[in-house]
């Protein structure tokens, strides 16, 4: 078997079970890996309607068959489970060199099985799997934690945590691997940490197996050249990271700013990537064989550590009215060490500015921190205390859907079925819009990134407040998508890259024959499995919608004002062009074209 | 009456965050880009008062310019 290591881990956290099962190969490129592959296999396995924290609900943590190979970026795994923050599918992406590990020590995939009694954390190296006390790190945060399993581990180990926020159950809770790189989105944490495992620790002696040598060795130079003489990934992303969005996406006016209230930020500039590379970045810091390095590694005073991303600069700088990045910077760093999502994080924390701005949340319930747009000392402190769950900060770990619906307004939340929205105003990038609507997993940016074309202009310029062929995009950029998040690469490297050069390195790896039309057809069925999971979990189709505020109200000021996202308009087409009927459920030519 | 021209990332380098230039009836961004010495394949994005723009429109007094180069994602 080439690109697939060929086995499974099973691991019964009640009975402290562990079973090697080999893979189906045929299931297995059908269904590709990663995402789509765990996807396919959690749906078969378990009951849809199955409460999250539920015992029975499983988590599979897949990595791809690209994972651990030669290619630029092969390095991501992929949690799926179900989400206890959005009820659907979850699947969240990380980085770093721990999915490459797991491949190395002979595993595709690892179901995660029933709850342990008591805190435990999961030491594989190779085909040796032991069951481990994890009472001496429960509690602790994930830097802590990291550090003292790496004492108990064979060097070289690789180590994926939960910080406090997961054993907390908060539903925004990441799970996070070498240290500081998060499987951030959906509140994976929480069921992790409601199974009481803390970590998996692995070290892995093998390789993978590649059907191609001398072909991938051609493709993926081909695929490096272009990553390298593309402008984002060649120079924009290592000089700046995701960052220098800030200041792209303030001066379009789509920077959602004050909860959604303001679509462009006065002091975006204070708190933008290119004060950060000069004032506050440390080192790049690239993911496993990823040639363009994102990642970023900052320090402020005593605080060092990974990020931030444009999201997160966004979520706690201005949805929070916050111009201090300084403060944004050691906010996100908490966010790491508590083991927790950004983005949603920073939201809820708008959303509760708003709450106490319109006088739903009073002085008395803040302890003595408002929380009050451009108040850059709540953004720390609220973020330690949503972890920790402490006060009012128990309530606001549970996303920022149910904080504002438990004051009876729900529509001050800025989410897509209960997940928050990410860092780009809809009501003036039209199609980003119909993809946040229409997310598998909610409100999310990068389960089709519209941005691209939208803003960015790539693969080519289209106008954001257009309605035409946006629907085609969408389905597209999802479809694609699925298959890159499904291989084990990075999504980043499509800003340089094409459908055939996912076919090329795919097929050096594993000895298929796909071409670029295979590739979106297999990220269809992807997106398939995920709407007929969600279906059958009661998540209907009219929660395919936007919050009120984007639909009805327009931007009131700034280069995007008096837009609002037209929804309405651009549904019916998308659901045709997926096949599904005119209420959004996959029809039976759809499931029969897709092989489902 | 003067364009305010605002820059973004390296386009920064040796030009500063913003350059106003001298308003005169039928200038265009293309020219502003020649003034500024920056090369039309090195700017991704132009905005002209956070829209769109041309290289060749002509600009009205009161506009604004947002120029990027290749930079990024999230």
């Amino acid at each position: 078997m080439y690109g697939y290591v060929g086995k499974i881990l099973r691991v019964n956290l009640t009975d402290k079970v562990t079973t090697v099962e080999d893979l189906d190969e045929k299931l297995a490129r059908k269904f590709i890996g990663g995402r789509g592959l765990a996807t396919k296999m959690f749906a078969d396995e378990v009951d849809p309607n199955i409460n999250p924290f539920d015992e029975a609900n499983k988590m599979i943590i897949a990595t791809g068959p690209l994972t651990g190979t030669p290619t630029p970026t092969g390095g991501r795994y992929m949690v799926v489970t179900k989400s206890p923050l959005t009820g659907t599918i979850a699947s969240s992406n990380s980085g770093g060199y721990w999915g490459p590990e797991l491949k190395f020590a002979g595993y595709d995939m690892i179901i995660l099985e029933g709850k342990s009694k008591e805190p435990c954390y999961l030491m594989i190296e190779d085909d040796k799997v032991e069951f481990r006390d994890a009472s001496h790190v429960w509690g602790k945060v994930v830097s802590e934690t990291t550090k003292q399993l790496e004492t108990e581990a064979p060097e070289k180990s690789r180590i994926l945590a939960i910080g406090p926020a997961g054993e907390n159950l908060s539903k925004m809770a990441a799970i996070m691997n070498d240290y500081d790189r998060a499987a951030g989105r959906s509140g994976v944490g929480a069921v992790m940490g409601s199974k009481n495992l803390k970590a998996i620790v692995v070290r892995g002696s093998g390789k993978v197996e590649v059907a191609d040598k001398e072909q991938l060795k051609a493709v993926v130079r081909d695929c490096n050249k272009k990553i390298r003489e593309n402008g984002v990934t060649g120079q924009g992303l290592p000089a700046y990271g995701t960052a220098v969005l800030v200041n792209i996406i303030n001066e379009n006016g789509v920077f959602p700013t004050n909860n959604f209230q303001e679509a462009q930020f006065d002091k975006a500039e204070d708190t933008s990537g290119e004060l950060l590379a000069e004032k506050y970045l440390v080192r790049k810091d690239p993911c496993y064989r990823c040639p363009i390095g994102c990642g970023r590694h900052c320090k402020v005073g005593d605080i060092e550590g990974g990020g931030p991303e444009y999201e997160t600069i966004w979520a706690f700088g201005g949805d929070c009215g916050i111009d201090d990045l300084e403060e944004i910077i050691k906010a996100n760093y908490w966010c790491n060490e508590m083991g927790i999502d950004t983005i949603s994080v920073g939201a809820t924390i708008a959303c509760g500015m708003e709450l106490y701005q319109k006088g739903y949340i009073k002085d008395a319930d803040l302890d003595g921190v408002p929380l009050e747009f451009g108040n850059a000392k709540a953004i720390v402190e609220w973020t330690k205390r949503i972890g920790m769950r402490e006060g009012l900060g128990d309530k606001m770990s549970e996303g920022s859907y149910r904080l504002a619906d438990s004051y009876g307004v729900p529509e001050l939340s800025m989410t897509v079925k209960k997940q928050e929205i990410p860092a780009y105003d809809p009501r003036a990038i039209q199609g980003q819009g119909l993809q946040y609507a229409t997310s598998n997993r909610g409100g999310c940016h990068v389960r089709g990134y519209l941005i691209s074309p939208e803003i960015l202009g790539l693969p080519e310029k289209l106008d954001r407040f257009s309605l035409e062929g946006k629907a085609a995009w969408v389905k597209i950029f999802q479809d694609f998508t699925a298959f890159i998040d499904s291989s084990g690469l990075c999504l980043f490297t499509s800003f340089a890259m094409g459908a055939p050069d996912y076919a090329a390195m795919y097929n050096a790896v594993i000895g298929a024959e796909f071409d670029a039309n295979d590739v979106l057809h297999a990220g269809d069925r992807i997106w398939n499995i995920e709407r007929i999971f969600n279906l059958a979990a009661g998540v209907d189709p009219s929660q395919d919608t936007l919050p009120k505020r984007l639909l009805e109200d327009p931007i009131p000021s700034g280069p995007s004002k008096g837009n609002v996202a037209r929804l309405s308009e651009l549904l019916p087409e998308y659901y045709e062009l997926r096949k599904w009927s005119t209420d959004g459920i996959p029809t039976d030519e759809c499931k029969k074209e897709l092989d489902l | 009456m003067e364009v305010k021209v605002k820059l973004f990332a390296t386009l920064r380098d040796g030009r500063g965050k913003i350059v106003y230039i001298p308003f005169f009836d039928g200038i265009t961004p293309a020219y502003i880009l020649k003034h500024l010495n920056i090369r039309h394949e090195d700017v991704a994005i132009l905005l002209v008062n956070g829209r769109d723009g041309e290289f060749e429109q002509k600009l009205l007094e009161e506009d604004y310019l947002s120029i990027f180069p290749p930079v990024g994602g999230g």
